[in-house]
């Protein structure tokens, strides 16, 4: 088969001796990363890009796949010990994983996290192997129409479905795409928003734009409300599960996986409507419904492998579209660009021994993951006490050093520290950051589709409409735009007095529930938007 | 900001128009940025560089209308938590500040000085702005993140640091 001996060869690559101590080496920085808090994957991916400049293609995106996987990890063990979900994708994973180690069994929850986590990342990559190829087939025949609407679709549905006001959505997005605009245009080479500054001509650097917005932006944030009372993190022994455990995790790993795949692999990807389904479920389908909420292994493996599997599928439209769904995969499209490589079709064409090497490398991360993780546990557990103004500054410290190293230009720290405060402002007043950072790295690219599509049809805007698949698109960019509308009047023909959640500045375990009731909102957007 | 909680819970509810005020900002500075660009219209381009600006500038000033509306009515953005977070406690500008602070003497001092300076300065003053007060611990750090960061960058990367003052010592 031609996956499969494609997929061969990419392990020969990855299982190279060099490449194979990349792995280990993005493995556990990823992990180590993922779990000091304030910290996601995609920071890490953003702050080790710079790193990575010295290393050739295939060893940086070996070790990127080791770090996207590894960060992931980290993230989940973070939120089960702690109870307090840096990013949305473990929003679920804490609910039961804390009431679990609360309840002395976090070895068992940490177990069926890396156990689950392990299934579904390993599923999920051979699914992504499969897939991208026939995407792929898929996508070739695709023209300029076609992949601005896809465009348009996926920016949409990140701003409008993902969060919860997508008013700031969007007004996230309308920041990110003026970001993106700045610099000379391609075609005619006219400056944009330069203000005259001869260093603006080559527009902003996007490991400048996302290590300011979620480093600098980060740092500054948690300083201005740093906890006064540090956190109680649950000591945890060596992670293990007796035979009830696996008896009652296997099957909520598998569904898990299920509902994660394909919600990453959509352009409106992501891993909050998967987890949260994958929970419902759980809880639905459980013989021990009376322990949820008071820590059921169930609820942790699900939402934690539907998690990876959404990661895994994630990488689908990247790198067969070269279309980015979350944050990750954005600061790792730019990282192929850096290099020269544009993710897309022609990418397997062009670049295939990279591709299967970085599929392949996917699968060593995901056992390399297990194999380091499990015993070291303890060890990332102790990470979480790291005296926070140390962890603050040391983020701002290697923020610095990664934006500097790019140009080796002051000015660029000036760049940082300014996007780092409108990184601030965002969270201040609950503008979501994944919009900007999408705006920032597809706006040029529509801008491209846009223009090639018009030169296409002469001007004439009815070519935006030539391909049948764009139209489709529209239809369904319409309905999700349309969607709040009609939601509301269905909500108001039922006249039920839902109080709507609010989360801001309540304690810990309200928190949370706030966030779910907002993922039940967003859960029922895309499923009714695609149908 | 020591004002009865009435008058500062009504400021904390205006500070949003901020937001408004920016993306207004943004949005106008798009636009007439845009609209100062003279191109001949080209049959290989009839888009031109113009095209997106314009609506990138007319989504900004619509998102900023909305959000006016929304916020007047009593609309709030929810304000990120996190790990360290505590929300319960009104923004702390006697961190952030001299957090800035370090920040900017870093931009000052990295071309002049050199990194292994301004990286001490930055990572020491962000630590005391942070509330660290084991000075000389703090500092010792400090020196050695830098030093071991110039190295590591320098052997292992190929990328020169600025050495700065320091030139021809290190």
């Amino acid at each position: 088969m031609d996956v499969f001996s494609s997929l061969m060869d990419g392990f020969a690559t990855a299982l190279t001796p060099m490449n194979f101590m990349y792995a280990v080496i993005g493995v556990i920085l990823g992990t180590a990363v993922g779990v000091l808090p304030g910290l996601g994957p995609a920071m890490t991916v953003a702050l080790l890009l710079p790193v990575t400049y010295a290393l050739e293609p295939t060893s940086a995106f070996i070790m990127f796949a080791g770090i996207y996987y590894g960060g992931m990890y980290g993230g989940s063990t973070t939120s089960i010990l702690l109870n307090t979900p840096g990013e949305s994708s473990s929003v679920v994973t804490a609910i039961e994983g804390n009431k679990m180690a609360k309840a002395g069994r976090a070895a068992q929850a940490l177990a069926t996290a890396a156990i689950g986590s392990f299934v579904a990342g390993t599923i999920g990559t051979a699914l992504l192997a499969v897939c991208a190829p026939i995407v792929v087939d898929f996508a070739v025949s695709l023209g300029a129409p076609s992949y601005f609407a896809i465009m348009v679709l996926a920016l949409l549905a990140v701003t409008a479905v993902l969060g919860s006001s997508r008013l700031r959505g969007f007004a996230s997005l309308g920041l990110g795409l003026a970001i993106g605009l700045v610099g000379l245009d391609v075609v005619t080479g006219q400056a944009r928003l330069t203000f005259g500054v001869p260093l603006l001509a080559d527009g902003l650097d996007i490991v400048v734009v996302a290590v300011a917005i979620f480093a600098v932006g980060e740092a500054l944030w948690v300083a201005a409300h740093l906890r006064r009372n540090p956190l109680q993190v649950i000591p945890v022994g060596r992670p293990w599960m007796g035979k009830q455990d696996w008896k009652r995790s296997w099957k909520p790993w598998l569904r898990g996986t299920a509902y994660g795949f394909p919600f990453g692999a959509l352009p409106a990807g992501g891993a909050e409507i998967p987890t949260f389904l994958s929970y419902v479920t759980e809880k639905r389908l459980s013989k021990h419904p009376e322990e949820f909420g008071k820590g059921a292994i169930e609820g942790v493996a699900g939402p934690e492998a539907a998690n990876n599997a959404a990661a895994a599928g994630t990488l689908t439209p990247m790198l067969a579209l070269g279309l980015p769904t979350n944050a990750t995969a954005a600061v790792m499209l730019a990282a192929f660009t850096q290099y020269g490589i544009q993710p897309g079709p022609q990418l397997f064409e062009s670049e295939g021994p990279l591709v299967w090497a970085l599929i392949a490398s996917l699968f060593i991360g995901n056992l390399l993951l297990l194999l380091i993780n499990l015993p070291l546990a303890p060890m990332w557990a102790k990470l979480l006490q790291i005296p926070r103004p140390y962890l603050y500054a040391g983020i701002l410290f290697f923020a610095t050093l990664g934006a500097y190293s790019v140009n080796l230009q002051a000015f660029d720290l000036v760049l940082l520290l300014a996007l780092g405060a409108l990184g601030f402002m965002m969270r201040r007043f609950g503008l979501p950051v994944l919009p900007l950072i999408l705006g920032v790295i597809l706006g040029p690219r529509i801008e491209k589709q846009l223009r090639q599509t018009l030169q296409l049809s002469a001007g004439d805007p009815a070519g935006l409409f030539s391909e049948p698949i764009a139209v489709v698109i529209y239809i369904i960019v319409g309905l999700i735009l349309l969607w709040p509308l009609l939601y509301k009047l269905v909500r108001r023909n039922r006249a039920a007095a839902v109080v709507p959640a609010t989360g801001s500045g309540a304690t810990s375990p309200r928190e949370v529930g706030g966030s779910i009731s907002h993922g039940s909102h967003r859960a029922d957007g895309p499923a009714d938007g695609d149908g | 900001m020591s004002s009865s909680p009435t008058l500062a819970s009504r400021l904390k509810g205006r500070s949003e128009l901020g937001v408004v005020l920016l993306l207004g900002a943004a949005g106008a500075l798009v636009i007439a940025d845009a609209a100062r660009i003279v191109t001949p219209y080209s049959q290989s381009d009839p888009v031109g560089p113009k095209t997106l600006p314009f609506i990138v500038g007319g989504l900004l000033l619509v998102c900023a209308v909305f959000l006016a509306v929304n916020v007047l009515r009593g609309g709030q953005g929810e304000a990120e938590g996190g790990e360290d977070v505590d929300l319960t406690h009104p923004a702390d500008w006697k961190t952030v500040l001299p957090l800035v602070g370090a920040f900017i003497a870093n931009i000052l001092l990295i071309d002049w000085a050199g990194w292994v300076i301004s990286g001490t300065v930055l990572f020491w003053g962000s630590v005391w702005a942070l509330g660290g007060r084991n000075y000389i611990r703090d500092g010792l750090i400090s020196v050695a993140l830098s030093l071991l960061t110039f190295y590591g960058f320098y052997l292992g990367l190929g990328i020169n640091l600025p050495a700065g003052l320091l030139e021809g010592i290190l």
